[in-house]
């Protein structure tokens, strides 16, 4: 693991997307922290950061396109597979390369707080609270990259797709402002859910039957709960995916300044969830 | 030593790998023939732990590739079709990361990667990119990557494609000296690569093992009879004359020679009879030089063809072989007959399968 994870990271760096990636992550957030702090004068650098995120929806499809596309494309994988390491392996020293990278930008920001405080008031434990929420959340993002990277062989549409599925996750807490409360609207919502995941189902199993059998229980479910208390579906969907929105829980402590440990423990789970779905991505196709 | 049983890889209704079966020993070089599409790169990969087998087991020294993959994995070193090399590294940055990556212990690491480089000939260019050298010198970094470690089983597949001549001896005489310490098993498409360099040849065909033995015995097995080539100055008539006193000739054909007044002879004998010398003199007694003489066997070309051609016609061939090999050697008779018209498209089916993985 040491071995792909250093040679992941020499790599980062002479392939200049490394130092690309600090480099703007830095400059914009140079400007945020310019116009947000020492201008205009807030006293906590949260606000500063919270604001770039979307930034990172842009960078982190470039750093993680190549993850695990190009070892398929260049037929390197066929060394990592061979050699005494095991996917799971392989997948983390990749990952954690790519952490590493993005720990550099986060240190550099570590410096603003002492700034803003050597300038009057600071928050230093908000603040240095708020860069480590920070950094694990855009470790989701990275985390989505490499699935998807896993799941292609070209880096061009893995970084097209992250692209997509972060704007998604991005926008979902303002989207879930616009899907009907009602009970009815919900309901409806998850038998749409469930059809999307029996096709999800199929497109992995390849198999009509576990893929149908799944979702019809499922709908069966729902039916059945919708008959008995309709109240259990009201503002059901809303609800989920305001909850399930990883910038919504970056949100309170970026700018409420409270460290909310559910959060961390969401972004924890949804981490090791897709690097264990990037894994079994692998496996699987070394089993069709 | 590697055991591979009962192996069959399946990608949709296309059987790339039909039930093989076969035992590799120690210390010997091990060919992997077939045409292209016959499931030469299937097997290796599966015999290296890259892809997973439909069915059957590999074990290399005793340890199941898919319960023990890291302790199989250590014990080999695999140069794939295309050499697995990251371009944006040197040479020698790369060796180190597949030094490390195996596990070699850092005391050693040093050492090995010397060895390896000293081997495989790279010292002039191990502080280049790889994205910058050329087919042949990629090829031997694929190759010292195999022997890094110097791993008891080295697996290489195709190792000559894309080489020049002096390439292709140079890769030879390495794979020879290998040798002497590891077990090498090699495929290739071509086969006088095949017949020179290895001790064993396994045949495969649309993914089933055709035959198995060393060259000679392949070339013996199809033997039956012997013939000789000769180029005779000298008119029909005289040549006609002492061929005829020599009763173990059993048929001649002549034509005009390329040169003006010479007869190109070609005479099929009595199995086992070596009659050259006796040519010889009753040629020179009657005043007819030689000009040249070979007997001619049948080559391992043919072996190949007929195996790979027609299933059918090398099953019957097997099976006569098998009879006379009295169980020494292990050879594989094909099972189930599957039809030959499905398996004919075997190229197109091979590569959009390729595509979809």
């Amino acid at each position: 693991m040491l071995a792909i994870y250093k040679r992941e990271l020499k790599s980062y760096f002479t392939s200049m997307i490394g130092p690309i990636f600090i480099a703007v992550a830095v400059a914009f957030t140079g400007v945020y922290f310019m116009v947000y702090n020492l201008s205009v004068g807030y006293q906590y650098f949260s606000y500063a950061l919270g604001s770039t995120l979307f930034i990172y929806i842009l960078l982190v499809p470039i750093l993680t396109m190549r993850s695990l596309s190009e070892e398929r494309r260049s037929k390197t994988d066929q060394l990592l597979l061979t050699s005494p390491v095991t996917v799971g392996q392989m997948v983390m020293g990749k990952y954690l390369a790519m952490l590493t990278v993005l720990a550099i930008a986060c240190v550099i920001f570590c410096i603003c707080p002492v700034i803003v405080t050597l300038g009057g008031a600071g928050h230093l434990a908000s603040d240095y609270a708020a860069i480590f929420m920070f950094f694990v959340c855009v470790s989701v993002f990275i985390a989505v990259g490499m699935l998807i990277s896993s799941l292609t062989e070209s880096p061009v549409i893995a970084a097209v797709g992250t692209l997509g599925v972060l704007l998604l996750i991005y926008f979902a807490s303002g989207l879930a402002s616009y899907i009907p409360t009602t009970a009815m609207g919900s309901f409806v919502g998850c038998l749409v859910l469930l059809v999307l995941l029996c096709l999800i189902l199929y497109f992995f199993t390849k198999n009509w039957l576990v893929a149908g059998g799944i979702s019809a229980i499922g709908a069966a479910v729902c039916v059945i709960l919708y008959l008995v208390s309709p109240s259990v579906f009201e503002n059901l969907l809303p609800g989920v995916l305001e909850n399930l929105s990883l910038t919504e829980n970056l949100d309170t402590i970026m700018y409420t300044f409270v460290f909310d440990f559910s959060g961390l423990f969401y972004y924890l789970s949804a981490i090791f969830v897709l690097i264990f779905l990037t894994v079994q991505v692998v496996q699987k196709r070394r089993w069709s | 030593m590697i055991e591979v049983k009962n192996l069959v890889k399946r990608y949709g209704s296309h059987l790339a790998v039909d039930h093989l079966n076969f035992r590799v020993e120690d210390g010997q070089i091990y060919g992997f023939l077939g045409p292209n599409g016959a499931g030469k790169s299937t097997t290796m990969n599966i015999m290296t732990g890259y892809i997973g087998a439909t069915e059957g087991e590999v074990l290399i020294d005793g340890h199941d590739i898919l319960s023990e993959p890291e302790e199989a994995k250590k014990c080999i070193g695999y140069l794939p079709e295309i050499p697995p090399l990251y371009t944006d590294m040197k040479v020698e940055e790369y060796l180190r990361f597949v030094a490390e990556l195996k596990k070699i212990e850092k005391e050693k690491r040093e050492a090995c990667i010397q060895h390896a480089i000293e081997m495989t000939g790279l010292a002039s260019v191990s502080g280049r990119l790889i994205r910058n050298l050329s087919k042949g010198f990629r090829q031997r970094v694929g190759l010292a990557q195999a022997v890094m470690g110097m791993p008891k089983i080295i697996i290489l597949d195709e190792p000559t494609v894309g080489l020049d001549p002096k390439q292709i001896i140079e890769i030879r005489d390495l794979i020879r000296g290998l040798a002497k310490e590891h077990t090498v098993i090699l495929s290739s498409h071509i086969l006088s690569e095949v017949s020179e360099v290895c001790d064993h040849i396994m045949i495969i065909s649309h993914g089933k093992l055709v035959a198995s033995d060393t060259p000679e015995n392949l070339t013996k097995m199809m033997d039956t009879s012997h013939r000789m080539e000769l180029l005779i100055k000298g008119d029909g008539q005289q040549i006609r004359r002492v061929t005829d006193s020599m009763e173990e000739i059993v048929s001649v054909e002549m034509k005009n020679g390329e040169e003006e007044g010479t007869m190109a002879v070609t005479l099929n004998l009595q199995e086992h009879a070596d009659i050259r010398e006796r040519l010889f003199y009753a040629f020179a007694e009657a005043r007819c030089p030689i000009l040249m003489m070979t007997s001619s066997r049948v080559s391992l070309e043919d072996v190949f063809m007929e195996l790979t051609a027609d299933d059918k016609k090398a099953r019957m061939e097997m099976e006569a072989a098998a009879d006379q090999e009295e169980g020494t050697e292990k050879i594989a008779v094909p099972q189930a007959e599957n039809g030959s018209g499905e398996e004919a498209p075997e190229e197109n089916a091979d590569d959009t399968i390729k595509g979809e993985q």
